[in-house]
């Protein structure tokens, strides 16, 4: 090329052409390095999305709208013969009573469906709550009582401004009237948005605004405690055995084998697994978190190994043979001088650990923790749910009350998970030590 | 709940034969501990491990067969109450033999100490073979990972042949319970769920590759320690959230929008499209190819870099002429590994994915996969022995194989390469 340019006797060129490819390349420079900020600009463009979007629709799920309402305890409704008896009361019509109430509050209201839309302006959990403070207090029969109640999931909807107040009437589920009557309560100060302690302190519900996760969580703690409990020391000692002692041959490499390719099993297969090995071979009760935490245990034992074992290699020889050169035995060596020494890294390693297993609930599905599930499990053989099966079955229900509370329940999910992580870094921090 | 007491109580008399054995060797060694051959503790475990250990291995083996025992010696419901006497029976016999054999055993172990016994020993030894047991686990999970699918398709395969299984069109799983039931012709033809998983796989691929290995490459040659040290962790969030949450996030969002997008300029798009579930999967995948690569492009040798700048290549060159190139068969392999995750991968596609069988290519029609299947075929109450739920067990033994290849063709791949530059 050079001669081409000496040839016509223009000396510019040669330059010029190396100048005219060199911006060239300079520009694909340039493009190459717009295509990596790009990639990890959607990479963060996709969590905020995820994060925002999640954040966006749950935040109202931690307030719920109450109403107040004045009950008079009618003796003739719920003690007619007036004995007082626990079984009485407990069996007697207090949904008639609310309805009752709510007659009275609008007594313009007469025709017979109306009626039934007024009704609807309150919870089902309403009626539970004025027959808990009557069994409590039986005096207050006879008596006017001043109670908040949780309104119905549609008017707390309505209330949050998720319904759209101008739509056609036929498109939304709550209707003029009732809009009109909780515009009347509103400027009675009768109606008013609270903390959502049921959302925290009750179990699941048919009813979005008495469904709570207070059992989902409890469940997931059951759950993590035995794997935690079965895990941690079989884990442990699996890696003390292949880095402080198995001798090198097929037996040891087979294990090798069997953990890395336990660690990239799908999830559900452990799930299969647990329904055919301790469900219907030894007969473990469906449901339970023992057997939730046992599968969970099998899943999470690859990730506990794995870490310890890296955490066990980092101790440097020295140790090891300091205490040897000192009298200990090899088993000696490893309890008393080895095992402290790598101890953080293998917390980390387990705290890891169980934050996946926190979160997994494919494996879950199978062994039957999917039930509806109403009551608090009081132990790790009740039948019980876990927080992430709690949001697969509420991102299922069809009512948009559920849709911020299955949000809600993802943040707390979230915040346990980042707390976890959080701590497995803080203790990688505090104890990481360099020899 | 009597049993946890019963645990409670041989944990109490264990501790008690501790402190036993401990006096009990000073006693033999007159209090001088230089005439014992082991530290007087090893002496308390040797006689705790002889109390516990042989009484709780019973106890687990009993617990672990007794209701498949009892439910054999019942007949069919006859009697709850004879199952409920049997049981208590059954504990209360356990109670008694545990107990007996603690006590005795324990007792026996603490008559027998002699001040040149060999406690450490046989403790330490005892103690390796639990450490044995522990790393065994794994085999067994594996064992009973295959056994138990295996068996259970084999009982599949029995009535429907493999044949019409891999090969089959149709997948209608409803068996029909009445003669003139409609729409439950019971077909159990598998190749729409691998079509509609290759589908999904495919499109999360296509996400997660190109954004995964274009950051780590920027990451890893580009970007400057601040940087990398804020973005990376972030990234690697997005490997932390529980896949139900990206279900929810699928179906809540990401579904509608691609409808509607899809509404906008005139395309009919399923509203649970396979393109969302892709999609999200991909989301999911990002940071697994990120990291994998990362690792791999660290791994090539800075003389290679410094090679091609002294021909005078600029960064990008030298990446995509020199770098890539070296790297890419570590780069498959945890494309494959990443693969085999997006196949396996469940609650995306139960939540997002649809539940009909459709053979299609195209993204915007809804698909089923293999995992979506096998969840619906087992969530709920059923038999156990209906082909309608072997059938699940089938679909985990194809899921489980194909990862399986997947797995040990990826690590075999990145192995070879490590070793390369090593």
């Amino acid at each position: 090329m050079s001669n081409t340019a000496s040839k016509s006797g223009n000396k510019a060129r040669t330059i010029d052409i190396v100048y005219a490819g060199l911006r060239k390349r300079k520009a694909a420079e340039r493009r190459f390095q717009l295509y990596g900020k790009l990639a990890i600009g959607l990479g963060l463009l996709f969590l905020s999305l995820l994060f925002g979007s999640i954040v966006a629709n749950g935040y109202t799920a931690f307030v719920q709208t109450y109403m107040q309402i004045e009950v008079y305890i009618d003796p003739d409704r719920i003690d007619p013969e007036g004995k007082r008896e626990v079984k009485e009361l407990s069996r007697a019509d207090y949904g008639g009573l609310v309805k009752a109430t709510l007659r009275d509050m609008f007594p313009e209201v007469q025709s017979r469906r109306e009626k039934r839309q007024l009704y609807r302006l309150v919870s089902t959990g309403a009626s539970y709550q004025i027959r808990e403070q009557v069994l409590q207090n039986p005096d207050l029969i006879g008596q006017k009582i001043s109670l908040w109640v949780p309104a119905d999931d549609e008017i707390d909807m309505l209330m949050k401004g998720h319904i759209d107040r101008k739509s056609a009437e036929e498109d939304r589920r709550v209707k003029d009237n009732q809009i009109a009557w909780v515009d009347r309560l509103l400027s009675e100060g009768r109606i008013e948005k609270r903390f959502n302690t049921i959302f925290f302190t009750a179990g699941d519900s048919r009813d979005p605004e008495l469904a709570g996760i207070w059992g989902a969580a409890s469940g997931s703690f059951f759950t993590l405690i035995v794997t935690l409990l079965l895990s941690f020391p079989i884990g442990v000692a699996a890696a003390v055995y292949l880095e402080e002692f198995a001798p090198r041959n097929k037996f040891t490499d087979l294990i090798e084998v069997n953990i890395n390719n336990l660690a990239a099993v799908p999830s559900i297969v452990f799930g299969l697994l647990g329904l055919a090995v301790f469900i219907n071979f030894f007969g473990m009760p469906r449901s339970a978190p023992i057997v939730g935490g046992l599968v969970l245990t099998l899943m999470t034992l690859p990730t506990i190994i794995i870490a310890s074992r890296a955490a066990l290699k980092s101790v440097p020889p020295s140790i090891r043979e300091a205490a040897l050169g000192i009298g200990a035995s090899p088993m000696q060596t490893v309890i008393y001088h080895v095992l402290p020494l790598a101890m953080p890294g293998m917390l980390t390693g387990t705290i890891i650990g169980m934050a996946q297993a926190l979160g997994e609930s494919a494996p879950l599905l199978m062994i039957g923790m999917v039930a509806f599930i109403v009551d608090i499990p009081q132990g790790a053989f009740d039948p019980s749910t876990v927080l992430p099966v709690q949001i697969y079955l509420w991102a299922d229900s069809p009512e948009r009350a559920f849709v911020e509370r299955t949000s809600a329940a993802i943040m707390v999910l979230l915040g346990f998970l980042i707390t976890m992580n959080a701590l497995a870094v803080m203790l990688r921090k505090r104890f990481e030590r360099r020899w | 709940m009597q049993l946890s007491i019963l645990v409670i109580v041989l944990l109490a008399l264990s501790s008690m034969a501790f402190y036993m054995g401990k006096k009990r060797a000073f006693q033999v060694a007159q209090g001088k501990i230089r005439n014992l051959h082991s530290l007087p503790a090893y002496y308390g475990l040797y006689t705790a491990i002889w109390c516990g250990i042989p009484a709780l291995i019973i106890f687990g083996v009993w617990i672990a067969f007794e209701p498949a025992l009892i439910t054999h010696l019942v007949d069919l419901r006859a009697a709850a109450d004879h199952y409920l006497d049997l049981v208590s029976t059954s504990h209360a016999a356990l109670t008694i033999v545990v107990l007996s054999l603690a006590i005795g055993a324990g007792a026996f172990t603490l008559t027998r100490i002699r001040a040149q016994q060999r406690a450490r020993n046989t403790v330490e030894s005892i103690l390796t073979a639990i450490l044995i047991f522990c790393s065994s686990v794994a085999i067994l999970t594996t064992l009973g990972i295959v056994l138990s699918v295996l068996f259970e398709s084999i009982r599949f395969f029995q009535e429907i042949p493999i044949s019409s299984f891999l090969f089959g069109l149709e997948w209608s799983p409803q068996t029909a319970i009445r003669e003139d039931q409609v729409g439950s012709s019971g077909a159990f033809g598998a190749v729409p769920l691998f079509a509609g998983t290759m589908l999904i796989s495919f499109i999360a691929m296509l996400v997660a590759v190109p954004i995964g290995l274009l950051s780590a490459i920027y990451l890893s040659e580009y970007s400057g320690p601040k940087f990398r040290a804020i973005a990376k962790p972030l990234l690697e969030i997005l490997a932390g959230i529980p896949t139900v949450v990206y279900g929810f996030f699928a179906a809540l969002i990401v579904a509608p929008a691609i409808r509607d997008a899809g509404g906008f300029i005139g395309l009919d798009v399923a509203s649970e499209s396979a393109l969302a579930a892709g999609l999200v999967m991909g989301i999911m995948i990002i940071p697994f190819v990120s990291s994998l690569s990362d690792d791999v492009i660290n791994a090539v040798p800075q003389s290679m870099r410094d090679g091609a700048y002294g021909l005078g290549a600029t960064q990008a060159e030298t990446i995509r002429k020199v770098i890539f190139p070296a790297a890419l068969p570590g780069i498959v392999g945890g494309v494959l590994l990443a693969v085999s995750r997006a196949i396996g991968e469940t609650m995306i596609v139960v939540m997002a994915a649809g539940l009909s069988a459709n053979l299609t290519a195209n993204p915007l029609e809804a698909v089923t996969t293999v995992t979506v299947q096998i969840v619906t075929l087992l969530t709920g109450d059923q038999e156990f022995d209906s082909a309608k739920t072997l059938a699940a067990f089938a679909l985990g033994l194809m899921l489980f194989v194909t990862t399986l290849v997947l797995n040990v063709i990826a690590l075999h791949v990145v192995r070879k390469y490590r070793e390369q530059y090593e």
